[in-house]
């Protein structure tokens, strides 16, 4: 696959590759969505604003230029503003892949930050060198102006240009707490939400703090995602249970969405409105409960999001996807702003394996010799 | 003079523009007093800081909604403070030319600072909180009680009265886009409305008529009372939701 380049959501001759429930693949433009999907089916998606979550700024102790990219907070409630599981890098900018910039000074408990108006000091090492939990000082709408107007979205070195903020937001873009855009929601536009409803397709959201897609550091990519919390709106939990009862299907955009959506359902009680911490992770021994279908940003084998797809198809199928995929006809594009998947989950059901080893961040704590990666809510 | 308005049953999450004087400050003013959640924009930062010290509760945002630059940093903090949001007031407004000018004396940048803050701002601004918009309007299970845009307009949009050319034309073009903004988001319950509130003794009027007696103008506290009104009206109607029909029974049988 080629990288996309140009910061654009819709690109005219955007693709969609579809994965049926019997593991046939057909090639799409991806503006036919809506036609590909069957009256009575629910699109979920995830409405989280992106944040401008790349600070820059100095470690007072030693002078030091840093990049702090926030990457995780303990809940979604408007005045939790203080408290922010945070990357660091040391100095450089977008250009540089995150995977090739530099360590942060070596940085310790207590230590100020001064990143523009904001003053935020290291409350832990999370996991050395890179991944601490930051309080910022201030009133919450201090804390908020200063992310607000200081912050920059996270950036891409693959791409041409940096990214503005309204490059990384969706059009459905509503509450501020994701720290990269949830990029399969750049599939949406008012258009294909007005089409869906007219083909008599469900349309609703949940909101989802999307964390960071990559650290720059093996041990912690590996653990990724962090745990995130999220929104379920009781509208939208009533609108998955009719359309379970119906007998229709469940189609998330995006991983998050399948992520918070399957970590629900499997709380005591089932899908509840309300709040929620997901700590699951989706994959080869997921058994799903409430997804039948994602649509997804093209991934290359390895990452955790072309990982997540064993959850919805076997390995075969999934072979064959990443070989259509790699194919230079019709050509597809990879990451955030490339093309998209619409993956139905396989109808021959799967042999359920118990979870060997769900590397969650409970888990690459302990293996990091940290405590815990969820923060206070 | 409207009657008093019973208080809304849910506190609102409402952002103003233009909401430290004026019409933009009673309307700031007025649903803070009824316990609604108001967050509210200007450029001057001494006075944003002042309004939220006097009015309890209410979230003040420094920024200019006439830059695209400033518009998602505002955006972003209407959407953290209130977590979410019901009624979107675009009350900030221009005159252009200061004095006012006859059209063919008025600088080219004038009329486009007119048309920035009062076109391409709302617009702008609309569109980067339509996502909390229509949130709101799905979490209300689209029976009434749907997200609403109001848009301040005024009879210079109507009137074509000379020496108001970059105020009126811009004024036309926020309450055309207004009724065409309305057509396209009513099936997702939002509802979008242009008002004139009237002549009002704010700082506006008296930079565009210096020698007007106060006396005549009306005050923007009653002016605000009104909008209210209007938006409790607009929310108690519903905007008719036409979307996902299948989907959306169901979370309204419930309620």
């Amino acid at each position: 696959m080629k990288a996309a380049v140009q910061p654009v959501q819709r690109p005219r001759d955007a693709r969609l590759l579809v994965v049926d429930g019997a593991g046939r693949i057909s090639h799409h433009a991806r503006s036919a969505l809506a036609d590909l999907l069957a009256p009575g089916d629910l699109v979920v998606a995830n409405d989280a604003a992106t944040v401008p979550a790349s600070l820059t700024g100095r470690h007072l102790a030693t002078g030091a230029a840093i990049e702090v990219r926030l990457a995780g907070r303990g809940s979604l409630a408007a005045g939790d503003v203080a408290c922010f599981l945070a990357v660091v890098f040391g100095a450089g900018d977008w250009r540089t892949r995150t995977e090739d910039r530099p360590l942060p000074p070596p940085l310790a408990a207590g230590d100020t930050l001064a990143l523009g108006p904001l003053a935020a000091t290291v409350v832990r090492i999370v996991a050395a060198p890179r991944l601490i939990e930051l309080r910022f000082a201030g009133a919450a709408d201090a804390i908020r102006a200063g992310i607000s107007r200081h912050g920059r979205p996270v950036q891409y070195a693959h791409l041409a240009a940096p990214l503005a903020l309204w490059d990384v937001w969706t059009a459905i873009a509503a509450q501020p707490v994701a720290f990269e855009a949830p990029s399969a929601g750049f599939v949406l536009d008012w258009q294909l939400l007005g089409r869906l409803g007219a083909h008599g397709i469900g349309f609703t959201t949940l909101t989802h703090a999307a964390g960071l897609s990559s650290t720059g550091d093996a041990a912690l990519d590996a653990g990724l995602p962090f745990d995130e919390p999220y929104h379920l709106p009781a509208a939208t939990v009533a609108a998955v249970q009719a359309a379970r009862e119906r007998g229709d299907r469940v189609v998330a955009i995006g991983t998050t969405v399948a992520r918070a959506l399957e970590h629900a359902a499997a709380q005591p009680g089932g899908l509840r409105a309300g709040p929620g911490v997901a700590t699951n992770r989706l994959g080869r021994s997921t058994r799903l409960g409430v997804v039948d279908a994602l649509v997804s940003g093209t991934h290359e084998p390895g990452s955790s999001h072309h990982e997540l797809l064993r959850a919805f198809v076997g390995d075969a199928t999934l072979a064959r996807i990443d070989t259509a995929l790699g194919s230079p006809s019709p050509g597809y594009r990879t990451h955030e702003f490339g093309d998209s998947v619409l993956v139905e989950r396989g109808v021959t059901p799967r042999t359920y394996v118990e979870p060997r080893s769900n590397l969650n961040t409970a888990t690459l704590a302990r293996r990091l010799g940290s405590v815990r990666t969820t923060l206070p809510a | 003079m409207m009657t008093h308005n019973p208080p809304s049953t849910t506190p609102l999450r409402v952002a103003v523009t233009g909401g430290t004087s004026g019409l933009g400050l009673a309307l700031v003013e007025a649903f803070a007093a009824r316990g609604d959640a108001v967050a509210f924009v200007a450029r001057d930062e001494g006075r944003v800081a002042r309004v939220a010290r006097e009015i309890a509760g209410s979230h003040g945002i420094v920024g200019d909604v006439a830059k695209k630059q400033d518009v998602y940093a505002i955006a972003l903090q209407i959407g953290g403070a209130l977590g979410g949001l019901d009624v979107l007031i675009h009350n900030a407004s221009s005159l252009g030319p200061m004095p006012l000018a006859l059209l063919a004396d008025t600088d080219c940048e004038d009329f486009e600072a007119a048309l920035a803050t009062n076109v391409l701002g709302p617009f702008r601004l609309t569109k980067a909180l339509l996502g909390l918009l229509a949130a709101s309007a799905r979490e209300s299970g689209g029976a009434g009680a749907g997200a609403v845009v109001v848009n301040v307009s005024s009879d210079a949009a109507v009137t074509p009265y000379a020496g108001w050319g970059a105020y009126g034309a811009s004024k036309a073009a926020l309450a055309h886009m207004s009724r065409i903004w309305h057509e396209e988001l009513a099936p997702h319950g939002i509802a979008v409305v242009a008002v004139d509130p009237g002549d009002m003794d704010t700082p506006l009027h008296a930079a565009a008529v210096p020698d007007a007696d106060p006396a005549t103008l009306k005050r923007p506290r009653d002016a605000a009372r009104e909008i209210v009104a209007r938006i409790d009206r607009e929310r108690a109607a519903g905007v008719r939701s036409q979307l996902a029909p299948r989907a959306i029974a169901p979370a309204a049988s419930q309620t």
